[in-house]
């Protein structure tokens, strides 16, 4: 069947079996190949995307469920070859080595620094707590998501990252 | 080694992150090909049983599927229609060779999650769905499901051989019998790790696509060790090495269990040879955890001789492994480990230790960050502690005593029959870890609350040392080449999986070639055309052999360029000089740009050979508080010090430390891959196999020094990145130990689950209670 929704900004239309995940739609449909798969049952975080401005699993939801949605994949959160401040952040911070896992903690991060820019330690980590990596032990991500939070702060924020699709 | 940049010890950012951060890493579940077909495995649900019979015909009829593959088809594709089996990459021994995997099951199973059949179809759901079409019939067997039924041999996994054994290693040293019956004080004491496993994030995968008019292979989704498993794919596929090559892509972890040769790597590349036509496969996270490599589960009798001051005279005792189901590439390397480095970083003179290699109904083993040594830091850590409390010396005294000095280096250790000869302890200062440990987490003050109750909770603290293997050898290769632009591009024969390699690699490079990194255009690996030979990435190898291969390739380059001005100068190739990697000089003063030289391309390749080991150091100190009542641990403070040789990158080798800690604390306190009487695995999901999480461990630091390079390369790097998990189980159990001393808790087994502990207190309470 078809469905239609916006991704990065763009309107699409793909037709779709009914039981596919948004998560194989937006990889292997729509060649969004940033969102990554990990475990297929929720639990890892790694396909997490932003649907309506709410970080979701791409793997618990259907493609068809993202009629009329508004989706932002990694691929989404910043423009051109500049890096958004919170993916420096993360490369400043070391907050990644295979990379596999990312995509989804920067959704999951990006969500959350853009509804509670003030948030502290413990939430981020309680937030984060849902998307699982293997490389860093996750020291270097809390750090790289504190540190982004003054980019979201009020008075960027009707300019940055947070105010895109 | 020149040293006009200084690029080696600096924190630059890594080279990788820009393609990983937006989402354009390539991992191979990204790729896609025309005419694809997509491979789905049906895999036993039983862990022991004899095969009657599989009827794939109602799944080749369902629309979608092309073909559905079973051992039927292996053979007959095969040109001496035999079975392939999985071979051993390292200890090749003979004795393993009965008990090597066979690619596809035929007349038995032996674990859960042993591949039967594979369907091809047009896509993933496809051929999902038609998994379950597919009718087997398994005459079930009692299952092996410990070590103990599997030495009781009434059920035997191999029924010719006659014993469920694999192998017994031996490690010895000095004179043990004697030492033990002459001791002053001997202690004697049992211990056990759990089953758990590397899981890196990434599922693994593979594309394979046959080109039938050149008969040329091309295989994508290989990690770790490309050239080995080209050429196990070469024998088994009866087609020359040249035809086939192998594509690492990004690599989402990999921690040793990625990149091995498993069933799949035959079984997806014939699949595409079958049906002509490019086939890819992505396993799921439930196959992954029961087939990917399982680790770590060992059990330990084991026997401490001292001298009543603490001096440690011998140790001997048994190890019994449990490999599962079959021996894989890398299955013995675990065991042969807690052989080899039950003395740790300790100068013990005496060693007799047995290691039984049982085979049981379950995934095979293979290694995982830091393999063995987890195991048996576990094992002497914990015997320490307790030997300190009999002869009543403080626990970092006995550690202080005991450690090798360092005008023992280098130090011989314990010899390993039946397969590797001698091995020493390359150089280091085992004390100043422990010192520096200790102050950084503020031992003195802090051993004031040991044991301890503290609003209900228990504070309890733990040190210890360890040594971590690297740079296996015998070689790696590397090739640099000079491009029209005056930019330098590095190939080599190391593998990345995610551990910063582009970035180290460059770094060194650029040193080498007195050139600013960004003339480094890339580094390029993971290909089986890139270098003649290659060996990968295991025992924290890639920095000091990869490295180092570099190192002769830039040599071998500046040689060439130097050449080349010769005759562009027309002047003797001595009287070349290459100024920082610009241009090239000759006599008086006339120069000539390093583009220049360059018609085509101006190429060297070169080679880094080694037969010895660098190793490591450092300390672990804990600080814990646990909750009686609950069986809770909060992890209040964990400090590593380690001393890595030359560092080329503070910021990833400091990264790998404390994502090494992290693991090695969900092997102390949480991961299980537990078993039930029938050889089912119980922990098939994330849900139930748990890791830690950003909210677990919150409190670690890593220091990480350079105080004592390896004399054995000429970098002087030693391995980095499996220090951090080695230590974690001993030094966990220690600290909970500590905590509930008022309980008599003596942890002697791996994990320290919320419910264990919780035994462990109440068993405690109970033994005080008066008769």
């Amino acid at each position: 069947m078809s469905v239609r929704f916006e991704v990065n900004g763009k309107q699409v239309e793909v037709d779709v079996e009914p039981r596919m995940t948004l998560a194989d739609c937006l990889r292997h449909e729509l060649r969004l190949t940033g969102t990554h798969v990990g475990c297929e049952h929720g639990v890892c975080g790694t396909c997490t995307v932003i649907a309506d401005g709410a970080a979701v699993r791409s793997c618990l939801m259907l493609a068809v469920q993202a009629e009329g949605s508004r989706i932002v994949t990694v691929e989404g959160l910043s423009d051109g070859e500049e890096l958004s401040p919170l993916q420096k952040s993360f490369r400043r911070h070391h907050a990644l080595q295979c990379g596999f896992c990312t995509p989804g903690m920067l959704t999951t991060a990006h969500v959350l620094l853009s509804e509670e820019p003030d948030c502290d330690a413990t939430r981020v980590r309680e937030v984060l707590s849902g998307n699982l990596c293997r490389c860093t032990g996750y020291i270097s991500i809390v750090e790289a998501v504190l540190d982004a939070r003054a980019d979201y702060r009020p008075k960027d924020r009707a300019t940055g990252v947070a105010d895109k699709p | 080694m020149r040293t006009v940049n200084s690029l080696i010890g600096s924190a630059i950012e890594r080279r990788e992150d820009l393609r990983f951060l937006r989402g354009r890493g390539e991992y191979v579940d990204d790729l896609l090909r025309h005419d694809l077909l997509h491979a789905a495995i049906l895999r036993s649900s039983v862990a022991h049983g004899r095969i009657r019979a599989i009827d794939v015909s109602a799944a080749r009829a369902l629309a979608g599927v092309h073909a559905v593959i079973t051992a039927k088809e292996v053979r007959a594709g095969q040109p001496d229609n035999g079975i392939p089996r999985v071979p051993m990459r390292l200890q090749p021994l003979p004795e393993f060779e009965p008990v090597g995997q066979p690619v596809i099951a035929e007349s038995k199973v032996r674990y859960v999650g042993e591949a039967l059949a594979v369907v091809l179809a047009v896509s993933a759901a496809v051929a999902e769905d038609a998994l379950g079409l597919i009718e087997v019939d398994i005459e079930p067997l009692p299952a092996v499901a410990d070590r103990h039924m599997s030495a009781k041999g009434s059920a035997l996994l191999f029924e010719e051989r006659g014993s469920n054994l694999a192998i017994k290693f031996h490690a010895l040293r000095g004179d043990a019998a004697t030492t033990f019956k002459n001791a002053p004080y001997v202690r004697r004491e049992s211990f056990r790790t759990q089953r758990h496993m590397a899981l890196p994030m990434e599922p693994r995968g593979l594309l394979a696509q046959w080109d039938a008019a050149r008969g040329k292979l091309t295989l994508y989704g290989a990690a770790k060790v490309l050239f080995f498993n080209r050429r196990t794919l070469a024998r088994q596929m009866g087609l020359p090495e040249s035809a086939i090559e192998l594509i690492e892509n990004d690599v989402g972890g990999g921690f040793g269990a990625r990149g091995e040769f498993y069933p799949e790597d035959f079984l997806i590349p014939f699949a595409a040879r079958h049906t002509g036509r490019p086939v890819k496969w992505t396993e799921d996270r439930r196959e992954h955890l029961m087939t990917v490599n399982h680790a770590r589960e060992a059990e330990c009798d084991v026997e401490i001789a001292c001298m009543r001051d603490g001096t440690i005279l011998g140790l001997r005792g048994h190890a019994y492994v449990d490999v599962g189901a079959y021996m894989r590439t890398n299955g013995a390397v675990g065991a042969r480990n807690i052989a080899q480095f039950m003395s740790g970083p300790y100068r013990i003179e005496n060693i007799d230790i047995d290691v039984s290699l049982m085979l049981t109904n379950k995934t095979p083993v293979g290694t995982y960050r830091g393999p063995g040594r987890f195991e048996t830091d576990f094992f002497r850590e914990r015997l320490l502690d307790i030997v300190a409390g009999d002869l009543g010396i403080d626990r970092v005294e006995l550690r202080r005593r005991n450690l090798v000095p360092h005008r023992a280096m280098p130090y011989p250790i314990a010899t390993i029959t039946p397969f590797e000869s001698k091995d020493e302890l390359d150089s280091g200062d085992y004390q100043t870890t422990l010192d520096l440990c200790l102050r950084e987490i503020g031992w003195q003050e802090k051993s004031k609350l040991a044991g301890k109750p503290i609003d209900g909770r228990y504070h309890g603290l733990a040190v210890g040392c360890f040594i971590e293997g690297g740079a296996a050898g015998p070689k790696e290769t590397a090739r640099i080449t000079l491009e029209p632009d005056g930019c330098f591009c590095v190939y080599v024969g190391s593998s990345a999986i995610g551990q910063g390699l582009e970035t180290a690699f460059a770094q060194i490079a650029a040193d080498a070639l007195e050139v600013p990194i960004a003339r480094i255009r890339g580094v390029f690996h993971g290909s089986t055309s890139y270098v003649s030979d290659g060996y990968g990435a295991y025992h924290s190898r890639s920095v000091v052999m990869g490295g180092s291969a570099i190192l002769a390739a830039a040599d071998n380059l500046r040689a060439e360029i130097r050449a080349g001005a010769a005759k562009r100068l027309g002047c003797a190739v001595a009287e070349v000089e290459i100024v920082e990697g610009d241009k090239a000089v000759g006599p008086g003063g006339k120069s000539v740009a390093l583009h220049a030289i360059c018609d085509g391309e101006v190429s060297a390749e070169g080679a880094f050979l080694n037969k010895k080991h660098t190793y490591t150091y450092g300390t672990h100190a804990a600080h814990v508080a646990v909750d009686p009542k609950l069986g809770h641990v909060e992890l209040i403070d964990y400090v590593v010090v380690e001393d890595c040789g030359r560092i080329i990158n503070p910021r990833t080798v400091h990264g790998q430390a404390i994502g090494s800690v992290v693991q090695g604390l969900g092997g102390a306190v949480m991961e299980h891959l537990q078993y039930d009487a029938e050889g089912q695995l119980l922990t098939g999901s994330l849900a139930d196999y748990l890791i830690p999480t950003a909210s677990d461990f919150p409190n670690i630091r890593a220091l990480v020094l350079e105080e004592h390079p390896s004399p054995i390369n000429p970098l002087g790097a030693k391995g980095a990145g499996e220090g951090g998990i080695i230590a974690a189980g001993g030094i966990m159990a220690n600290a909970i130990a500590d905590a509930l001393s008022e309980f008599d808790v003596e942890p002697r087994e791996l994990p320290l689950t919320p419910s264990r502990i919780w035994e462990l207190v109440q068993a405690g309470k109970e033994s005080k209670k008066p008769a």
